[in-house]
């Protein structure tokens, strides 16, 4: 989400720019293959396949702006660095990668663009609602909200999109819950959100997206200052009433919360979907298994394989660093792929295979480091539900178009799909 | 030898991985789902989970150290 953010506000710093001649450093992001959409792009399999026969598991790649960041191609240098203090966050440093142009004057989505100390201040404000037993808690809420979509999917038209009348509804009806956030706004904050995390819009089209929510998010703050519930908007509120955090901040970290919390899950459910239904072994496995262990394997698969934060995180180096036999200059930006670090075969054996049977807990589909996703939790209990309980609901599922008709989300910083058509 | 967990509470980022690798082991403060280290001696059928909980702790703010 943080690649989002940073393409919002401020303006380009300076960066340090590495002599290298121009045609030998490949373009980034790179497309992915048309008849491998659950796969990375071939180009940057080969990026990686190269640094770990050559031992430089860091390349440089050219973005849209000219600039050189390094590309970190294997799995222990993306968690080694992303766990590194001196690597930031700051989109404001030098060096790092502008993943989009950017508008003047734009909001950002708060601490994600932050380093310590002001980052876990800010973020341990609203961990709690994540805390594991927290989200055990609301297990059974969810399973209702997935069991009534269902019976209204079987009630309705047979094909049906299946984004629209399940996989965007589930996670967005559950962070609406826990925020706060009135579902019958549904429409207006999904359209906003559409807008941001596509990485075609224009700069000043998804500054105004982000303004739109941060202005809606911080009045619902300011209608719980006057009144408290027992929602995380109103644990905001209080935040604000205290003078810990600015009205500002509030609404920005609800933006985060609210966009965060029902996009991803969302792609993970349809593109997940979709993934099982081209791989019937694997789909056979959860829809005669009522195995909690099984399913909760299968969610680690799914986003070890899948990845759907797909462009690569941004950041910024601090101080020089050394790392496996290479020097990483103050200045310079990384961009790191968690979805060839998930695809590393020195951890993830035959990793291009799907198999819901690996223990995949390991993966880097959350990132690494202090910013890893602060709802993981939640994700994985709303997946643990869905994956456990639709194609056992509803065996005959099915594509209702061939696989190479489905509209898949390469324009987005997250991936996915537009749309999926099934039938039963 | 007995195995000590180490847990560097400042630098935890409460993203629970732990507890769900060793809930034995681990558990989280309610105010802020900080981790909260309940065995620090844990017995030799809890290591594994334990070592899960190192392997997969986003904020390397666990260890497990030999006594």
């Amino acid at each position: 989400m943080a690649d989002i953010a940073g393409t919002t506000a401020g303006s380009a710093p300076e960066a340090y720019e590495a002599p290298q001649a121009p045609d030998s450093v490949p373009d980034f992001p790179m497309p992915r293959a048309a008849r491998c959409p659950f796969d990375p792009p071939p180009a940057l399999k080969e990026l990686q396949e190269k640094a770990i026969q050559e031992g430089a598991p860091l390349t440089r790649v050219r973005l849209w702006d000219g600039s050189t960041p390094w590309l970190v191609t294997r799995y222990a240098e993306q968690r080694a660095l992303l766990a590194d203090p001196r690597v930031s966050a700051d989109f404001t440093r030098p060096g790092y990668p502008n993943r989009a142009p950017r508008s003047e004057g734009g909001g950002g989505l708060g601490f994600i663009l932050m380093d310590d100390p002001e980052h876990a201040r800010l973020r341990r404000m609203v961990t709690a609602p994540f805390a594991i037993k927290r989200v055990e808690a609301m297990r059974p809420a969810v399973q209702k909200i997935v069991d009534d979509l269902i019976d209204d999917m079987l009630a309705g038209p047979n094909p049906v999109d299946l984004v629209e009348a399940f996989a965007l509804p589930v996670p967005s009806l559950v962070i609406c819950e826990l925020l706060g956030v009135p579902y019958a706004d549904h429409d207006f904050f999904q359209h906003n959100t559409k807008i941001m995390i596509n990485r075609v819009s224009a700069p000043e089209e998804r500054a105004a997206a982000v303004q739109e929510l941060a202005g809606y998010l911080g009045r619902l703050v300011g209608e719980r200052l006057a009144d408290p519930t027992d929602d995380l908007l109103s644990g905001l509120a209080e935040r604000v009433g205290a003078g810990e955090l600015t009205h500002r901040q509030a609404a920005e970290t609800a933006v985060l919360l609210l966009v965060a919390g029902h996009e991803t899950t969302a792609n993970m459910i349809a593109l997940g979907t979709a993934t099982l239904l081209e791989h019937p072994d694997q789909l056979a496995l959860l829809r005669e298994s009522d195995d909690p262990k099984l399913v909760a394997g299968a969610v680690e698969e799914l986003l070890r394989y899948l990845n759907i934060t797909h462009t690569g995180r941004s950041r910024a180096v601090t101080e020089d660093i050394e790392i496996a036999g290479q020097t990483v200059r103050a200045g310079e930006g990384l961009i790191v792929p968690n979805e060839i670090g998930n695809r590393d075969p020195e951890v993830f054996p035959d990793p291009d295979r799907l198999d819901l049977r690996r223990d995949a807990r390991r993966h880097v589909a959350f990132g690494f480091g202090v910013h890893q996703c602060l709802g993981q939790p939640l994700a994985r209990m709303e997946l643990q539900v869905v994956y456990g309980t639709l194609y056992r609901r509803i065996p005959t599922l099915r594509l209702a178009t061939g696989i190479e008709n489905v509209p898949f989300k390469h324009d987005g910083f997250v991936y996915g799909v537009h749309e999926l058509p099934v039938a039963w | 030898m007995s195995m000590r967990v180490e847990l560097d509470e400042p630098k935890c980022v409460a993203s629970g991985q732990c507890v769900m690798a060793a809930p034995e082991v681990f558990d989280q403060r309610d105010e802020d789902g900080i981790a909260i280290l309940l065995e620090e001696r844990p017995g030799e059928e809890l290591l594994d989970g334990v070592r899960d909980a190192v392997a997969v702790c986003p904020a390397v703010a666990i260890r497990l150290v030999e006594q």
